[in-house]
């Protein structure tokens, strides 16, 4: 029923919710954009004077920037891989039937559940704290010497943790998607002499490559803001081991009360953000036509 | 070589038994194909010999082997899915070509055998598409490749034209039938559409709630049906069934008489009225309400013009009777 009249009536009756939506997302962001070329700093209220680039170019220059970006990619990436093939795994080990399935799906999906400051917190001071941790009383119970996670490897620490907290994501789209594979199809690789290494690789990953897809975009834009778990265990360190372009921001705008690079901050990861998310799209976006 | 026995086969599902017991012998290059109502255990007899499901207890011998506990892949029989099965990310070719690939052949061979059955199959211009880009038609024939390509003992076909509209199923039973005259491999075909089974089968298996009721050649479970199943199930409109005096007079507790002969005559033994009369141009079916008998099928040439409440005497053919005991078997 789509006559010229119908449409007319129908973008005049959403145009409401549009324009609110629109005026949401566009105030912050030409407010962020404006802010970003002042002069802007809550320690010396002297005026904000118009500065043209040069947040921008102390931000960018600074040499922690060049680590956050680093360490950004290198944190969503490690969490992307783990996620994608745990879940992967998991998926498989799920969708076979046995005993007390119900309870232990819940049980996997559990991690999402728990908020994020909570479950970093419990994994800091439970699990990787080299003298309380569960981690640390096994490696001296067996005679090593225990692992300083936050010391050693704050970002790997940080990478496992959001991943633990992602995995269930993962596993849970994954597991949808193979059980719409259909039965025949494995049934007709099996008589065409597939091992299942075989039918692995031939049909089911296959299969699992549009699921996949929607896993990696997803996650990848919750991933690029991660930020409490960095906040309750590392604060970012040390020095800039674990800083992330988000954390950054934070640290410019409310650390140094400078609001003006902060925004610049900002403006940069929005702008990072998008050719990381067109980039993805133009890599495996193609999966999800068709 | 293409002979598969099955001794004693039983199959249960937890507490429900399938497939009570059955014994069955497939000769080389045979065409047998298994009939039965809906749930009867076709699709189940044909998995079980694919290796698809475990059996309960029995004995499943391929070429004199016994291959009971051998994985589908080594049984070397093929298979089509009612649904196809095709592998959807995959091109035609390389649909048709995934059975050889498996077996670890070269990419030369592989290449030579798939464009061999292609031209078969008339696909040779669909090779680079993708199964979503084919009709239901060519979809089945590409099943029917990945099947050939493979040169595998036996053809198993479960219900493969049940997706096909009414010509284009016409057009491929006839393909199949040639397919089975050039390759003179054993194949194994289920259906529940009879005309199916009448014209392509040398040899029909009627099944009943897991149980063998006959096996037979189309025109032996026309002509002597062992039971009231079989002859009620084989035959298209269904064989009349007459009980009580007039069965008697007969001799016999039941018995059966095809619409086909049964004539329309001036005084003939029975008399009744015609209830429906479908006339489909070459043949027309009447449905006739015999005084004292009940309502019989009557199937007469087209050119009848007998019409609803029309008076007609109707005079079976003496010898086309089949008689059945009370127990419902044939007394022949
Ligand atoms: N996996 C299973 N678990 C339990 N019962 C099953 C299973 N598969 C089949 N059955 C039962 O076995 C019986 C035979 O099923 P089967 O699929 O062999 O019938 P069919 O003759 O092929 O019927 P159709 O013509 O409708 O395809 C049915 O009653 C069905 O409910
Ligand atoms: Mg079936």
């Amino acid at each position: 029923m789509a006559t010229k009249a119908s449409r007319t009536a129908a973008r005049l009756m959403i145009s409401p919710a549009v324009i609110l939506l629109f005026a949401w997302m566009i105030v912050p962001l030409v407010l962020t954009l404006y802010f970003s070329f002042l002069r802007y700093n809550l320690l010396t209220p002297s005026g904000n004077p118009f500065v043209g680039f040069e947040n921008y170019y102390w931000f960018l220059t600074d040499p922690s920037f060049t680590a956050a970006a680093v360490n950004t990619l290198l944190l969503v990436g490690g969490v992307l891989l783990i996620t994608v093939i745990g879940g992967i795994l998991f998926a498989l080990l799920l969708d076979r039937p046995m005993f007390g399935q119900g309870i232990i799906r819940i049980m996997v999906i559990a991690p999402f559940f728990v908020m994020p400051t909570v479950s970093a917190l419990v994994w800091k001071n439970m699990f990787m704290n080299p003298v309380n941790g569960i981690f640390g009383r096994i490696a001296t119970g067996l005679g090593f010497e225990p692992i300083d996670f936050f010391g050693n490897m704050p970002l790997g620490a940080i990478t496992i943790i959001v991943a633990w907290q992602w995995l269930p994501f993962a596993t849970l789209i994954l597991l949808t998607a193979l059980q719409s594979l259909d039965q025949e199809q494995l049934e007709a690789s099996e008589m065409d002499g597939a091992n299942w290494l075989n039918r692995f690789w031939y049909i089911m990953l296959p299969h699992l490559a549009r699921a996949i897809t929607v896993v990696i975009l997803i996650q990848t834009i919750f991933l690029l803001s991660v930020f409490a778990e960095i906040l309750v265990t590392t604060n970012g360190g040390p020095g800039t081991a674990s800083t992330t372009l988000t954390y950054l921001v934070y640290v410019a705008s409310l650390l140094q009360y400078d609001v003006g690079m902060g925004s610049a901050g900002g403006v940069v990861a929005v702008v990072l953000a998008n050719i990381v998310a067109i980039f993805l799209m133009r890599m495996i976006g193609k999966n999800l036509d068709a | 070589m293409g002979k598969i026995t099955l001794k004693n086969v039983k199959k249960a599902f937890g507490d429900v038994s399938v497939i009570p017991d059955i014994n069955l012998q497939i000769e080389n290059g045979e065409f047998v194909v298994f009939v039965g109502p809906s749930g009867c255990g076709k699709s189940t007899l044909l998995r079980l010999i694919a290796g698809l499901e475990d059996v309960t207890s029995g004995l499943i011998e391929i070429d004199g082997k016994d291959a009971t506990h051998l994985p589908p892949a080594k049984r070397g029989l093929a298979m089509v899915f009612q649904s196809y099965a095709l592998y959807p990310h995959m091109s035609v070719r390389k649909n048709i070509a995934f059975p050889l690939k498996m077996a670890g052949m070269s990419e030369a061979e592989q290449t030579s055998r798939v464009e061999r059955a292609a031209k078969v199959l008339n696909l040779t211009n669909y090779l680079d598409r993708r199964p979503g880009q084919l009709s239901g038609g060519q979809r089945q024939r590409v099943a029917i490749g990945r099947a050939i390509v493979r040169e595998p003992a036996a053809f198993l076909f479960d219900e493969p034209l049940s997706n096909l509209d009414a010509a284009l199923r016409v057009g491929m039973r006839q393909e199949i039938t040639e397919l089975h005259q050039t390759l003179k491999t054993t194949m194994i075909y289920v259906t529940h559409d009879q005309v199916e089974a009448m014209t392509m089968a040398d040899k029909i298996v009627v099944l009943n709630a897991g149980n063998i009721e006959q096996v037979g050649s189309p025109l032996e479970l026309y002509r002597s049906p062992v039971n009231l199943f079989v002859a009620g199930f084989i035959g298209s409109p269904k064989m009349n069934f007459v009980e009580g005096t007039e069965a008697a007079k007969h001799g016999g507790a039941t018995i059966g008489i095809r619409p086909e002969h049964i004539d329309i005559v001036e005084g003939g033994p029975w008399t009744g009225t015609v209830g429906l009369s479908e006339h489909l141009g070459s043949d027309t079916f009447l449905k006739v309400q015999v005084d004292g008998i009940g309502t019989l099928n009557v199937r007469a040439s087209g050119e009848v013009g007998r019409h609803h409440g029309d008076r007609v005497s109707l005079a079976p053919q003496a010898d086309k009777f089949h008689r059945f005991n009370k127990d419902g078997r044939s007394m022949k």
